[in-house]
C-alpha cells in the first residue's frame, strides 16, 4: 500500500521532511522496522531504545496500529511545546 | 462568539487584554477567568539561553488541542477556552503560549487551565529548539514531570520517558 510518512524535529532534520513510499507493513511497528532497515541515518534516529513517537492520519498511535492505504504516518520526538 | 477560533497556532505575538476582553465579550455569566502566560526564559537545564524557535506539525497540532478544548468542557464547568502557541523563532521574554478559561466561578476555571496547559505540553505536537548562550542549538528533552502532571488528571503520558 501506498503511504505518506512525515517527520519532525530531530528526525527531520536527520531524514529529511518526509516522503511517499511503497510497504507491505501492515503495522506502524513493522513500517518502523522496515524503515530501520535500510540502514544510515534512518536505523540511527528510528533505532530501538531511542525515545521516539508516532501519529497515524494524526493522533498519536502506538506501533501495533494498523496500516490501511493512503495513511500518513509520522515519526518525531517526545513532544515540548507550551 | 462562533467568529472567534477557540485554538490559533501562529507566528505573530499576541495580546492578553484583547484575548480575555474578547473571551467574556457578551457573555455577563462570567464570574471568573483564568489566563495562563508561558513565557521565553534565559535559562535551560544549567545554560544560559539567547533564543528560542518553535516546530510544529501543521494540521495534527490544531486537531490535537481542539481535542483537549472538547476534553476540558466534558469536565469543568466552564464558559469559553482561547488557546494560542506561536511558532517559529522566537526572543528571551517573547510570549510563547496562552491559554484562558472562563466559567461562573473561580474553581473551575483555575482548574481547567492547568489541566489545558498540562496535556498541552505533552500531547501537543510542538518542539522547542533552543539557542544557548555560546551559540549552540540543541532540541530541548521532554520531561518525566510533565507526565506526572498529566498523570494527576487521570491520564496516561509515555511522552517524557524512554524508550519509544
Amino acid at each position: 500500500m501506498k503511504l505518506q510518512v512525515r517527520y519532525f524535529a530531530s528526525i527531520r532534520e536527520a531524514l529529511g521532511a518526509g516522503e511517499a513510499l511503497e510497504t507491505r507493513a501492515a503495522t506502524l511497528g513493522a513500517l518502523r522496522d522496515e524503515l530501520i532497515a535500510r540502514g544510515g541515518s534512518h536505523a540511527e534516529v528510528l533505532a530501538r531504545g531511542r525515545a521516539l513517537r508516532v501519529a497515524l492520519d494524526q493522533v498519536m498511535a502506538d506501533e501495533s496500529a494498523a496500516l490501511r492505504e493512503g495513511a500518513e504516518v509520522a515519526f518525531f520526538p517526545p513532544v515540548t511545546g507550551g | 462568539m462562533a467568529s472567534h477560533p477557540r485554538v490559533v497556532v501562529q507566528a505573530d505575538d499576541f495580546d492578553l487584554s484583547l484575548e480575555v476582553a474578547a473571551l467574556r465579550a457578551q457573555d455577563p455569566g462570567v464570574g471568573a477567568i483564568c489566563a495562563f502566560v508561558g513565557t521565553v526564559r534565559d535559562h535551560s537545564d544549567g545554560s544560559r539561553v539567547s533564543a528560542l524557535e518553535l516546530e510544529h506539525y501543521p494540521g495534527m497540532t490544531e486537531k490535537s488541542i481542539e481535542a483537549m478544548v472538547d476534553e476540558a468542557f466534558r469536565r469543568f464547568d466552564i464558559r469559553a477556552v482561547k488557546v494560542i502557541h506561536r511558532i517559529g523563532p522566537l526572543r528571551l521574554q517573547d510570549q510563547i503560549v496562552l491559554v484562558a478559561v472562563t466559567s461562573a466561578h473561580r474553581h473551575q476555571s483555575f482548574q481547567a487551565c492547568e489541566f489545558l496547559m498540562d496535556y498541552l505540553k505533552t500531547q501537543a505536537p510542538f518542539w522547542k529548539k533552543e539557542t544557548t548562550a555560546d551559540g549552540q542549538q540543541r532540541w530541548v528533552d521532554a520531561r518525566s514531570a510533565d507526565d506526572e502532571a498529566l498523570r494527576r488528571w487521570g491520564l496516561q503520558s509515555g511522552n517524557g520517558s524512554l524508550p519509544g
